[in-house]
Formats: C-alpha cells, sequence, structure tokens
C-alpha cells in the first residue's frame, strides 16, 4: 500500500474519532434520542386523544336516545370535538409553544363538555342501567386514564430533554444544532383533566 | 426559605406514596386477608394459566393507596413488575385497595384488545364487587380472576416459550465466546496444520467446547461446522472473513428478564408493559 494515502486515511479516521467523542461528549447524541423519546411520547398522547375523539359520536347518540331535552350539552360536546379535529397534531407542534397551547385549548375544553354530558345522563336512571351506555362510559374512564398515563410520560420525556438543552455543556451543542427547550403540560389543564374522571359518579356513588 | 420548604414538600410527597411491594408470588397479599391455602389455591391457578396460555395475571392487596388514586398506583405496579412477555405485554394485574374500597383491572398494552375496558369494567361490576360488598374478597378475586382468564383464552397469543430458558440463556451468553474461540482457534490451527485439517480441528475443538459450554449436542456440531466453514473460508481476503459474521449470528437477546433464578418456582414480571387501559370499581 502506497505509505501516503496510510497516513491520510489514519488522519481521516482519527478525524472521525475525534469528532465522535467530540459529539458523544457534548451530549449531541443524548439530545437526539431525547428528541425522539419526546416525539415518541407525544404521539401516544395524540394516539389517546383521538381514541377520546373517536368514541364521542356514539356517546352523543346513546345518551340522545334517552334525554331528547338536553340539546345544549349536545351542542357543546359537538363543537368542542370538532374543534379539536380541526387541529392538525402533528409530530412538529411539540416544537411550537402557540400551536400546543391551542391544542391543550381545545382538548381541554371537550373534557369540559364530556363531563358536563356525564353529569346530565346522571339524572335519567334509564339510560344509567344501559349497558351499551355503561359500556361506553367505561371505554370513555378508560381512555381518561390512558390520556393521563400519556401525559405524565410526556412530561417526563420534556423533563430530561429540556434539562440536557439547559444544562452546560450540552447546552452549547443545543443552541448550534438549533433544539429549543420543549413545551409540557400547565398546571391549570393537568387539573383539568385529572378531575375529569372523578366527575363521573356512574361507577363510584353505589 | 419558600424554595427549601417546597423541596421539602416535594420529598415529602415522593415518600408518602405508598410502595409497590416486590413481585414475590402471583398473589401479593399485604392486608392478610386471603388464609395462606386461598392464597396458595389462586397462585397454583395463575402459574398454571401462565404455563398454558403464556398471560401472566398478578393480584395485589394492599390496605390502601392513598394519597394516590387506585389508578395511578395500578400503573406503577404495572410498570414496576412488569408483569406479561416482553413484546407481547400480555400481562394483567388486579389491585384491591382493601380501605379504600376500590378495585382495578389493570390490562397490559397485548391484552387491550380482547380484555378491552367494557370488559374489564363488566368482569368487576359482575363478579368482583358483589362478592366484596359480602365481604367475600377470596370469592370475588377467584370468579375475576376465572373471567379474565376465559376472555384472555378467546385471544390469539404466542403460545407459551417451552420452560428450558436456562438453554436459551445459555446460548446467548456464550455465542460471543465460542465466535471469538473459533477466530483464534481456527486462526492457529491453520497456520499449523494448513487450510483443511486446520479447519476441521477448529471445528471439532469449537463444537467439543460447545457442547461443554452448552449441554446440547444439536447446537455443538451447528457451532462446529460453522467455526469449520469460518476457518475454512477464512482464508486469502480477510474482509470477507469478518464480513460473513453478522448475518448468521447476531440473535437478538432473547425475553429479557428471563434467564435467572429458573430453577425455584416463582420467576416475576416477564417485561410486559402498560398504558392504562383497564377499569376501576368501587364497592
Amino acid at each position: 500500500m502506497d505509505p501516503r494515502t496510510s497516513t491520510l486515511s489514519r488522519a481521516w479516521l482519527a478525524l472521525a474519532a475525534a469528532a465522535t467523542l467530540l459529539l458523544s461528549g457534548c451530549g449531541y447524541n443524548t439530545l437526539q434520542s431525547e428528541d425522539e423519546q419526546v416525539k415518541a411520547s407525544w404521539s401516544e398522547v395524540v394516539n389517546q386523544y383521538q381514541r377520546r375523539a373517536d368514541l364521542v359520536p356514539n356517546l352523543v347518540e346513546t345518551v340522545k336516545a334517552f334525554a331528547k331535552q338536553e340539546q345544549e350539552v349536545f351542542t357543546q360536546v359537538t363543537e368542542a370535538r370538532s374543534r379539536v379535529g380541526s387541529i392538525q397534531a402533528t409530530p412538529e407542534l411539540v416544537n411550537n409553544p402557540d400551536a400546543f397551547a391551542r391544542f391543550q385549548q381545545a382538548q381541554g375544553e371537550l373534557t369540559g363538555a364530556l363531563s358536563r354530558l356525564l353529569v346530565v345522563a346522571e339524572n335519567y336512571p334509564q339510560l344509567k342501567s344501559d349497558a351499551n351506555f355503561r359500556d361506553l362510559q367505561a371505554q370513555l374512564e378508560g381512555t381518561e386514564n390512558r390520556i393521563a398515563v400519556a401525559r405524565n410520560r410526556y412530561i417526563k420525556a420534556v423533563q430530561q430533554f429540556n434539562t440536557t438543552v439547559r444544562q452546560f455543556p450540552s447546552n452549547l451543542t443545543a443552541m448550534a444544532f438549533g433544539f429549543q427547550p420543549k413545551p409540557s403540560f400547565t398546571v391549570e389543564n393537568e387539573r383539568e383533566i385529572s378531575t375529569a374522571p372523578k366527575v363521573d359518579f356512574g361507577t363510584g356513588k353505589k | 426559605m419558600i424554595k427549601a420548604l417546597l423541596g421539602f414538600l416535594v420529598v415529602f410527597a415522593a415518600w408518602a406514596q405508598v410502595a409497590v411491594p416486590p413481585y414475590s408470588a402471583p398473589v401479593v397479599d399485604l392486608t392478610g386477608t386471603l388464609t395462606r391455602e386461598q392464597q396458595a389455591a389462586l397462585s397454583r391457578m395463575l402459574q398454571e394459566y401462565e404455563a398454558r396460555k403464556g398471560s401472566q395475571i398478578a393480584v395485589l392487596l394492599v390496605p390502601t393507596t392513598q394519597p394516590e388514586e387506585i389508578e395511578q398506583y395500578a400503573i406503577r405496579v404495572g410498570e414496576q413488575w412488569k408483569t406479561g412477555r416482553k413484546n407481547v405485554d400480555d400481562g394483567v394485574v388486579l389491585v384491591v385497595a382493601k380501605n379504600d374500597r376500590a378495585v382495578r383491572i389493570e390490562v397490559g398494552y397485548g391484552l387491550e384488545g380482547a380484555l378491552n375496558d367494557a370488559t374489564a369494567n363488566r368482569i368487576i361490576r359482575e363478579a368482583i364487587l358483589p362478592r366484596f360488598r359480602e365481604g367475600d374478597f377470596y370469592g370475588g378475586i377467584n370468579a375475576g380472576v376465572d373471567r379474565m382468564m376465559r376472555v384472555i383464552d378467546g385471544e390469539p397469543l404466542p403460545a407459551p416459550e417451552a420452560p428450558q430458558p436456562q438453554v436459551g440463556g445459555g446460548i446467548g451468553q456464550s455465542l460471543p465466546i465460542l465466535l471469538m474461540l473459533a477466530l483464534v482457534v481456527g486462526g492457529v490451527l491453520r497456520r499449523v496444520l494448513g487450510r483443511v485439517f486446520g479447519s476441521m480441528a477448529a471445528g471439532g475443538v469449537v463444537g467439543a467446547l460447545a457442547w461443554l459450554l452448552v449441554g446440547a449436542l444439536g447446537i455443538a456440531i451447528l457451532a462446529g461446522v460453522l467455526a469449520f466453514i469460518f476457518t475454512l473460508a477464512g482464508g486469502g481476503g480477510r474482509r470477507g472473513y469478518y464480513g460473513g459474521f453478522p448475518g448468521g449470528f447476531h440473535r437478538g437477546g432473547r425475553g429479557g428478564g428471563f434467564g435467572g433464578g429458573f430453577g425455584g418456582g416463582f420467576r416475576g414480571g416477564g417485561g410486559g408493559t402498560f398504558g392504562g387501559g383497564g377499569a376501576t370499581g368501587r364497592w
């Protein structure tokens, strides 16, 4: 082998090794994997919200069959659902605090409307003993719980990512590669969400 | 000052959570509600089911989950116990908070289709709660577990693994060693004995060692043949020698949680994951 090419390739090798060490030492790889973790847990949150939105038409129809006169609540739920549906919940949403806040707002409104619907349902004993309604209610409760779990996991993932973005020396890497701290769920709608499942007395009261 | 106080509060809150006990048996009773015979009978039923179907069902009785809700506690139990098989996620945890008068069925990801929220809710309402109201905890748990088993039976899941995990773990652990051996022994023997004879000798040595290490003749022969081929093919082109490896040999590690402590009875969770599915009931 030509000794010159050999030295050259050796230099390249050394450079590559140095770059690897430098980048991993500065938290570049950590940033990448934590960013992926945030994305993954965010899509789980979106999935579970979507699952809830899919339950709404069925639930409204079932309650309607027993409680026709409660038009106001039905309108509220349907409107809140269509607002939720109009927001494109892309993975990029987590990089845009404004869009994230709008998403939160819309989901919070649907949570509120749904719990009002369940409060109304309490006044109709026939509805409460309807097997179909009970199944739907169980599904809604389960989905609210899944949302809570997914949100908690998202909060943890964001916490870890934001810590890395702000800590020295990885904050320099984050700055160089344009990583910004990501928005998380605020305490206000955290309270909204965590109280929502408790409003349905269906299983709790007996 | 305020910060210190807040910090103290946070620490206190974390400390105040009810701890999740270790997953030491299929039925863990911290309330002393079940007799020893009842616990043994339930455990036997659950372990037989796991051997037959593969799915893991766990039962936990605690006095209270306060200040947490039973939902939050149950997901922590699932995360810590890892009930169910890895990647199949077919675990279920039945949590009873006796003084809170609350019961929860926490369902692993893989069973959310069969044991969906509505079904779990029905099982709680129809099988568990009526008996709990009469103070018959064993009867309620037994009936609930029985109903869950019948529901899960209807779900096509991967067959349970044959109970020979030592062999499985053994291969996994000694594979890299065998590879290194094949390389070293093969290289030396080929120099000394020539290509064909050296390869044959390397195959024999590696095969014999594999037999000693793993204990299964079929695997030993396979290892020997592979070592023979590697040594034979490894001649001139060094690239080919290395390049030939990854494809054939890298079999991913099998079931994370298995492996250790298989000899005596219960082995704990298999690595299942949970996402908050299931149902809660109160009596």
